[in-house]
């Protein structure tokens, strides 16, 4: 079985790649297999948990159902992405600050969700958050922390 | 809310610390089994049968085979050349590897496929023909003891039926007695469906075989990973695998809850293929097989009776359930404990008489049995006798909170010696009933109540005044095939004061990290930030039995304390040395030893450690460090009390969550934050179950909620923000105090929430309602009582 080969260009949390890769390859593997950012992770492969949300030109998706092709040109922003300069993000921060992680499994997707909401609305209410992360799916924490930690690091933003 | 004893910079028990794990998963450099990639790492996917119930008539791995990149498609005849096509279960029973004659549920593993990579692997999937023969399903467990039923495990040779064990405990004429004496009986059959714990990570693992040392490292998704490794020495020992040479690492576990006891098919599989390819080979199985293959919890048909006085003290609990096990008898249950801990079923009550009867059955579905975030089978009592007792109150026409006060424990009666054989350590019921009705404010709601139910609006409040059994186990009673349910730590202080702890646990998101080294903290006084805590790796940890059922703080983190205790001993002698004194002249407070009546005169910890390797007395050996391998004297009886308050809409049948006030008794605690997180999540996971999820089945065995999808895990959307608290009541027999908390939410939240919905509809005749409560099932009902919108 042979599968058509395309060379792809992405820039992934601002450093330029060029790929050659196959059809069927999805973001996600290309990110965690060829790229090696392993903290986007795979917890169903069909777009319901959310583990492996990254930006796509600045909007969440579930890159475990984008194809990579479909990526070329675009800027990709993972987990690895937040940190600059030695300096956690504010969502890094309070997510660690108001225990809004248990396994981690899940944290990478739901702080690049919060990371986008915080993007486009500054002071967003519970409501406004539970339906953000509503397609995140966490199995320890209860949701509970994790909206105060998107809380606490939208007062954090503000406030920078 | 127990005082810190120690200083913030110290960091012992009772201080909120932040996650030491936290800074690797915030960053996304957590080690899960996915993450890994070896040097040559092949990739296997699994063939798995559509049916539920066939005879494998040929399976065709030519087309497969010819896909350039399948390097290996592997077969039950495979393996039946090494004798590894069937294992044990951790209940002693056995289970097909791979089959080589029939397939006993829908997605059994069929074959597997090796291939360069995960791409390739899935379509050799594809390619791989199997010609099936379907056989007659049996899917209802009390179709499948009828004499008429096919007899499914033709493998057992002597197997003339489909039941799997009879247990039962406490005094059946006793009860029986009371039964017929009693004014007043209450009976009521409920189900609890087969769930799944659906941890974000699925199962999996890296299986590195090296020809020339003949070593063998699996990194896996276990939460056992020093039982594991006995499992595989003793089951392959005949292909040449030693003890020593095999390494289970089990890095980042993304959530186990349960599901991740088990030794799966997919594992052995790897690891044989690993072994004769001589190459790494990685499975990571997909959601869908996840929910489908691995093992679920629950599964329990329970008919449940309850006998009382007219006042309403209760006399006597009769139960008889039927456990669908499926193909096999895969949970896992302490040994001597085939119903696990259901015998807890009395519950938080001073019931004189108790009965209960567990038959476990064969069916065709998956195998387990597992729990939940359950510790073996009390998520089944629990919510047994928190109906039970609601229906009793509905048939007294009592409130059910005056019921519960009246029948509980009273707190001065404990240790307590339940009516089915349990000691209970320590209790305070009424104290966490009473805090719930006062955070939810009780008796203003039952007024607000009445106010709708007027207006034709339904509203209900629910409470579960659980007591739970965890921290297995005393090994006199306690052992998973043979292995006694102690648990360990290894305690090494370093020159200059710093420390390394190791376990014989495996934290999958719990924290242990952080609390274990708080725990050393409070009994060492080296500050728990210079207290770096490993687990999971074979090759390092102290032997243990794992982290399930809430035992990690009852057993390991008890070793933990103790091993520092035993650190102190030392210490104290070192200390009097450099002090020139007598070691009885010497008094400990944190951190350090002092000369009695001359506090001035005194040692830290840190020149003690440095003096352990530069300056120890002669005919002492160098050194400070300390193992402890901790057997539990009884098991520890976390309990609590929750208040569910639930709007249902007439339209739909939506049910609401308003409120859930929870309060709840672990013990002393070591990270009150942390702790907090437990209950949040328990609570979710308890939530789940008593509204969205099940995983069922048509009459073929087909599976229909196998999938994201169908099987509903709960959202932040339907997740209300949970209110806490809680009463402390020590454990007397913990070397700390402390009881256990990963699970109390789980089991307690079910029946709060199922309560609550009764009694929103209380009014209208309804006395049950099983789980999930979903809008459907409402809105039937509803229908049934004119009502519906």
């Amino acid at each position: 079985m042979t599968m058509a080969t395309h060379e792809i260009r992405m820039t992934v949390n601002g450093a330029p790649h060029q790929l050659r890769v196959e059809s069927r390859l999805l973001l996600v593997h290309l990110l965690r297999e060829n790229l090696r950012l392993t903290g986007t992770h795979i917890g169903c492969d069909t777009t319901h948990c959310g583990a492996c949300t990254v930006l796509l030109d600045g909007e969440p998706v579930k890159s475990c159902t984008v194809l990579a092709v479909q990526a070329d040109g675009a800027e990709i922003a993972t987990v690895e992405g937040l940190e600059q300069n030695g300096k956690l993000h504010p969502i890094q921060e309070a997510f660690w600050d108001k225990h809004g992680l248990q396994c981690g499994y899940c944290t990478p997707g739901m702080m690049m969700t919060g990371y986008a909401l915080l993007a486009r609305d500054k002071q967003p209410s519970e409501t406004d958050i539970r339906e953000a992360i509503s397609g995140n799916l966490c199995r320890c924490t209860g949701y509970s922390n994790i909206v105060k930690a998107i809380q606490s690091a939208a007062e954090r933003l503000r406030q920078q | 809310m127990t005082t810190p004893k120690t200083s913030p910079e110290v960091c012992g028990m009772g201080h909120s610390m932040k996650r030491k794990e936290d800074p690797r998963f915030i960053r996304g450099r957590g080690n899960y089994v996915d993450d890994i990639q070896l040097p040559g790492m092949l990739h296997m996917d699994i063939v798995r049968s559509p049916f539920a119930h066939a005879k494998i008539k040929s399976i065709n791995t030519e087309k497969a085979l010819k896909i350039p990149g399948v390097l290996a498609v592997i077969t039950g005849e495979t393996l039946a050349k090494y004798n590894l096509h069937w294992m044990p279960t951790l209940m002693s029973d056995t289970q097909m590897v791979l089959p080589t004659e029939k397939v006993m549920y829908q997605a059994q593993e069929v074959a597997a496929v090796i291939a360069t990579d995960r791409y390739i692997a899935a379509d050799g999937v594809e390619a791989v023909e199997v010609d099936y023969e379907p056989l007659p399903v049996v899917v209802d467990p009390f179709k499948a003891l009828d004499p008429s039923a096919p007899v499914l495990r033709t493998d057992k040779k002597d197997k003339k039926d489909n039941r799997i064990f009879h247990w039962q405990a406490g005094d059946k004429a006793a009860t029986d007695k009371a039964f017929a004496d009693a004014d007043v009986t209450v009976v009521q059959d409920m189900y609890l469906p087969r769930i799944h714990v659906a941890s974000i990570e699925t199962c999996g693992c890296v299986a590195d075989f090296d020809r020339v040392t003949g070593k063998l490292t699996v990194y896996m998704t276990t939460q056992a990973p020093h039982a594991v490794r006995t499992v595989f020495a003793l089951v392959a020992g005949h292909v040449g695998l030693s003890e020593e040479k095999i390494r289970i690492v089990s890095p980042d576990i993304g959530g186990g809850f349960g599901g991740k006891v088990p030794v799966y098919p997919g594992y052995v599989i790897a690891t044989a293929a690993s072994v004769v390819i001589g190459k790494p080979i990685k499975w990571v199985e997909d959601r869908m097989e996840n929910l489908q293959a691995d093992s679920f919890a629950r599964d329990y048909h329970i008919h449940a009776e309850l006998a009382a006085k007219k006042d309403g003290t209760m006399t006597a609990l009769r139960i008889k359930t039927i456990a669908d096990h499926g193909y096999t008898d895969a949970a896992a249950n302490p040994s001597k404990f085939p119903a696990g801990l259901f015998s807890i079923c009395t519950g938080s009550y001073a019931l004189p008489n108790a009965f209960a009867e567990v038959d476990g059955v064969y069916t065709n579905k998956a195998p387990g049995g597992i729990a939940y975030r359950c510790s073996f089978r009390v998520t089944e009592a629990v919510h047994c006798i928190e109906r039970i007792t609601d229906v009793l109150a509905q048939e007294l026409k009592m409130d059910p909170a005056e019921l519960r006060m009246k029948n509980f424990i009273p707190p001065e009666k404990f240790p307590y010696k339940s009516a089915l054989g349990w000691e209970y350590d320590s209790g305070n019921y009424p104290a966490a009933l009473r805090k719930a009705m006062e955070m939810v404010g009780y008796e203003q709601l039952r007024k607000e109540q009445a106010e709708k139910r007027a207006k034709g609006e339904l509203m209900g409040i629910g409470i579960s005044s659980f007591t739970e059994i965890v921290g297995a186990g005393p090994s006199k009673n306690f052992d998973i095939l043979g292995l006694k349910m102690f648990d360990s730590c290894e305690i090494r202080v370093h020159p200059t004061g710093k420390a390394i702890a190791r376990f014989g646990t495996k934290s999958q998101g719990q924290g242990h990290e952080t609390t274990y080294a708080q725990i050393v903290a409070e009994e060492l006084g080296i500050p728990a930030a210079h207290v770096q805590v490993e687990e999971g790796d074979t090759d390092t940890a102290p032997y243990g039995l794992g982290t399930y059922a809430s035992r990690s703080t009852p057993t390991a983190g008890a070793a933990g304390a103790m091993a520092a205790r035993k650190i102190r001993e030392k210490a104290k002698k070192i200390a009097a040395h450099l002090l020139e004194c007598s070691p009885d002249d010497l008094v400990w407070e944190t951190g350090k030893f002092s000369v009695k009546g001359a506090p001035g005169r005194s040692k830290s910890i840190q020149d003690i450690a440095f003096a352990a390797y530069t300056n120890h007395p002669q005919g002492m050996e160098a050194g400070l460090e300390a193992v402890s391998y901790y057997d539990p004297p009884n098991l520890t009886f976390p309990f609590g009390s929750y208040i569910a308050v639930v709007d249902i809409d007439r339209g739909t049948g939506a049910v609401k969550v308003r409120r859930f006030v929870a309060v709840d008794d672990c013990g002393n605690i070591i990270n009150p934050m942390i702790v907090d997180g437990q209950i949040h999540g328990g609570l979710t996971m308890g939530l789940a179950p008593a509204l969205l999820e099940e995983i069922s089945y048509d009459d073929d065995g087909n599976i229909t909620g196998g999938s994201f999808m169908d099987y509903l895990v709960p959202t932040a959307m339907e997740t209300p923000a949970w209110e806490t608290a809680k009463t402390v009541t020590p454990s007397p027999h913990h070397p700390f105090g402390a009881k256990g908390v990963g699970e109390s939410a789980t089991l307690g939240a079910p029946p709060a929430i199922a309560n609550a919905v009764v009694d929103a509809l209380s009014h209208l005749g309804v006395r049950h309602v099983d789980i999930p409560i979903t809008p459907e099932k409402v809105w039937r009902l509803l229908k049934e009582k004119g009502l519906a919108e």
